[in-house]
């Protein structure tokens, strides 16, 4: 697949989507929030990615694409984690020019976890607290230079955070 | 009322190291109360950070972000004194907003 020259994340997923998509994507901006920091990252809440059942389909609907293994990435999870609720889970990497960082735990019953936006000037380095519905994976795809990376690791739960 | 944002932001000569905590319920729609009935969704989806206007750190969330979300990150650049805006925004339309100084 080719990769416009210098093209942001945005324009990649309005080109993948078509035109039709272009003046829908311009609308929220507009509309969800008349913000300067919500204008100026120039992108939308990506609520389709977001309520993905399957890992892989999640990533194509975020990025467009598939990640290829790192061993520049580092990923921090626990071997065990007795509270599926709140599982720390921190990820930084020696790759240049990333500019997002998303977690995906597939066993979830949404895959998507989170998706971080990384301007230029911000590390490559983020700490969060995720909810584990049973033994999973845990995915982080890292995007750097316009191409995308990933690291694995499994979480063994204990006590599941999404069942109830 | 008191904000439900939590931020320590610190001033590490070249980086600023920020960590936040929201009071949030961060309910995934996926847990049943008490008489088995689901509690519908709701989560932030959008949590953004901007020094000098400028955004440094934006986070888009599901709903398997634990309750009462915390992250940390880093950013280049930010002095002591300095303002980092936070700002977020639920899937119920919900926002809440606060200013801090970079310690």
């Amino acid at each position: 697949m080719t990769i416009p020259d210098g093209g942001l994340p945005v324009t990649r997923r309005l080109i993948l989507r078509g035109a039709g998509s272009v003046a829908l994507a311009g609308f929220n901006v507009a509309t969800f929030r008349a913000d300067a920091a919500f204008a100026a990252a120039n992108d939308r809440y990506p609520d389709d990615a977001f309520k993905q059942k399957d890992a892989k389909e999640a990533i194509k609907l975020l990025y467009g694409r598939t990640a290829e293994p790192s061993d520049k990435i580092k990923l921090d999870a626990p071997e065990i984690a007795e509270n599926g609720a709140v599982v720390p889970i921190s990820v930084s990497t020696s790759l240049a020019n990333v500019t997002s960082i998303a977690f995906v735990v597939p066993e979830n019953p949404n895959v998507l976890a989170a998706y971080y936006k990384i301007p230029q000037g911000t590390m490559p380095n983020v700490a969060n607290r995720l909810k584990m519905a049973k033994t999973s994976n845990v995915t982080v795809i890292v995007e750097a230079g316009g191409k995308l990376y990933s690291a694995t690791k499994e979480v063994k739960v204990t006590v599941g955070g999404c069942g109830g | 009322m008191a904000s439900s944002i939590r931020v320590r932001a610190i001033a590490n000569g070249e980086t600023t190291d920020v960590q936040t905590l929201i009071q949030h319920p961060m309910d995934s729609g996926f847990i049943k109360d008490d008489k088995g009935e689901f509690i519908p969704a709701h989560f932030i989806q959008v949590l953004t950070f901007e020094h000098n206007d400028r955004p440094v750190f934006i986070a888009d969330w599901g709903t398997a972000v634990s309750k009462d979300p915390y992250v940390k990150f880093t950013f280049k650049g930010g002095a002591k004194g300095d303002d980092l805006k936070v700002s977020w925004i639920d899937n119920k339309g919900e926002t809440d907003t606060a200013t801090f100084k970079i310690q």
